[in-house]
């Protein structure tokens, strides 16, 4: 099958990538752009540890066709960094002790991100609506819903 | 493991003229809108398409538009932006409580109306909300638009009414004024997971009698229906905790579950006639009506 040229925005950089057209997304980013905080979790868009934003918003990597993002803006964890809100959520969720084994981290935070700079206002409950779509087998959510809203707060004091 | 996906040809038109064109002419073709449930029917085997024709550029096919009495949506909606919807919060509120519930918030982001109306799942979560809304669809092919009656556009798990060369254009849906509606799921999961049984209700009562019924159900047959034996029961009849509870046991009638990985065919009719039971109740609580007992 040919390749197509896929152009789009990841982490605030201009990349180009020749694909197939039945490559997913998820595979692209990991094996051919690095980006292995995209993790591989259960494939079909249960557990949430390949979350990315997709022009801001949150959706998982493993559903969309890498063909699909063309001329589209693409973040993962890595260029958040000197992000002052993410930071302020990384520092949170290790202290919260929200972090075991760390399979499902970059997922949560994605998401965790997404949700405090969309909502000015948040609840116990639009947390836990939000992280839904993510799976931690390790901590039990409290210490990560604890983190989350520790960030709101700390933001928002 | 990896997962790769059959090859296709990947199409990506610009104009609903372009994608009509596209439909009409390639053979095996199937349409992605979100793509949650095509990539994984695709990774499964239940379908292998030739060409797939990304219709996410069609921005001609996204919106809500309030016309007072009815609301227009377009098929390429994401769930999301309906739950962002005041309209479809104030004048919906059985599809807004449906669509809440559904997948997760990074599904419904991807995840369009019409799309969960064209794959035809039994456990279609719009669809049940739709049913008893009456709603209609407005589909169209390079020939022209024709209406379909949601009631009638589900023929089986996975089909419809569509032809190979149509497409869905707009759901319409007719404001009910005056009623109470209830929207309730019972899933494995809170409400992440495919339903085991969902029930909506749109109730009216004049004089203290049930003056029209609508209820509809999904995942207990092979395509969401609408309880026609509870409906008919309940029409005329006075508003007491025994006439629900007698025409919520007729649900059995209008329903015919399989045993599959999620629950029993036994356990669904059981939690058909309850959800149909605490549904009706929650929606004549809407209305005011409250009973002491029961």
């Amino acid at each position: 099958m040919a390749l197509v040229l896929v152009k789009f925005n990841l982490n605030g950089h201009p990349v180009e990538v020749d694909v197939e057209p039945n490559e997913i997304l998820l595979n692209t980013l990991r094996n051919k752009l690095g980006i292995k905080s995209v993790k591989r979790g259960c494939e079909r868009g249960e557990c949430g540890a390949c979350t990315i934003l997709l022009d801001g918003k949150p959706v998982y990597s493993c559903m969309l066709l890498t063909v699909q993002v063309n001329g589209r803006s693409i973040d993962t964890v890595d260029g958040l960094w000197n992000n002052e809100l993410f930071k302020k959520l990384v520092y949170n969720f290790t202290i919260k002790g929200a972090i075991q084994c760390g399979y499902c981290t970059p997922g949560f935070l994605i998401t965790s991100y997404a949700l405090l700079r969309t909502k000015k206002v948040i609840s116990k409950e639009d947390v836990l609506k939000a992280i839904e779509g993510n799976l931690c087998r390790c901590t039990g959510y409290k210490k990560i819903i604890e983190a989350i809203m520790e960030t709101y707060e700390c933001i928002h004091s | 493991m990896f997962y790769r996906l059959p090859q296709f040809k990947y199409y990506k038109p610009q104009t609903l003229d372009e994608a009509l064109k596209l439909l009409n002419e390639l053979d095996e073709a199937k349409v992605i809108a979100g793509g949650t449930d095509l990539l994984i029917d695709m990774r499964i085997g239940r379908y292998r398409p030739k060409s797939i024709i990304d219709i996410n550029d069609l921005s001609e096919l996204k919106y809500i538009i309030d016309d007072g009495n009815r609301i227009r949506i377009g098929a390429l909606t994401r769930l999301q932006e309906l739950i962002y919807s005041e309209i479809i919060k104030e004048k919906l509120p059985i599809l807004y409580e449906a669509v809440y519930h559904m997948a997760s918030w990074q599904i419904r982001n991807m995840a369009t109306i019409g799309g969960n109306l064209c794959n035809a799942s039994p456990a279609a979560d719009t669809a049940p909300p739709l049913m008893v809304l009456e709603a209609k669809l407005r589909v169209i092919n390079i020939e022209g638009e024709r209406t379909i009656d949601i009631r009638e556009f589900f023929l089986g798990p996975r089909k419809t009414l569509l032809k190979g060369n149509e497409l869905l254009k707009e759901i319409i849906v007719p404001v009910h004024k005056d009623y109470g509606y209830s929207y309730m799921k019972l899933g494995r999961r809170n409400s992440f997971t495919l339903s085991i049984v969902s029930v909506a209700s749109l109730v009216k009562v004049e004089n203290n009698i049930f003056s029209d019924v609508r209820i509809a159900l999904n995942s207990i047959a092979p395509t969401p229906i609408r309880a026609v034996s509870v409906e008919k029961y309940l029409v005329g009849r006075k508003v007491t905790i025994d006439s629900i509870k007698a025409a919520s046991k007729l649900v059995i009638k209008d329903i015919s579950p399989i045993t599959d990985i999620r629950a029993t065919a036994e356990y669904r009719k059981d939690m058909a006639i309850i959800l149909t039971y605490d549904s009706l109740k929650v929606a004549l609580k809407r209305l005011g009506i409250e009973f002491v007992k029961g």
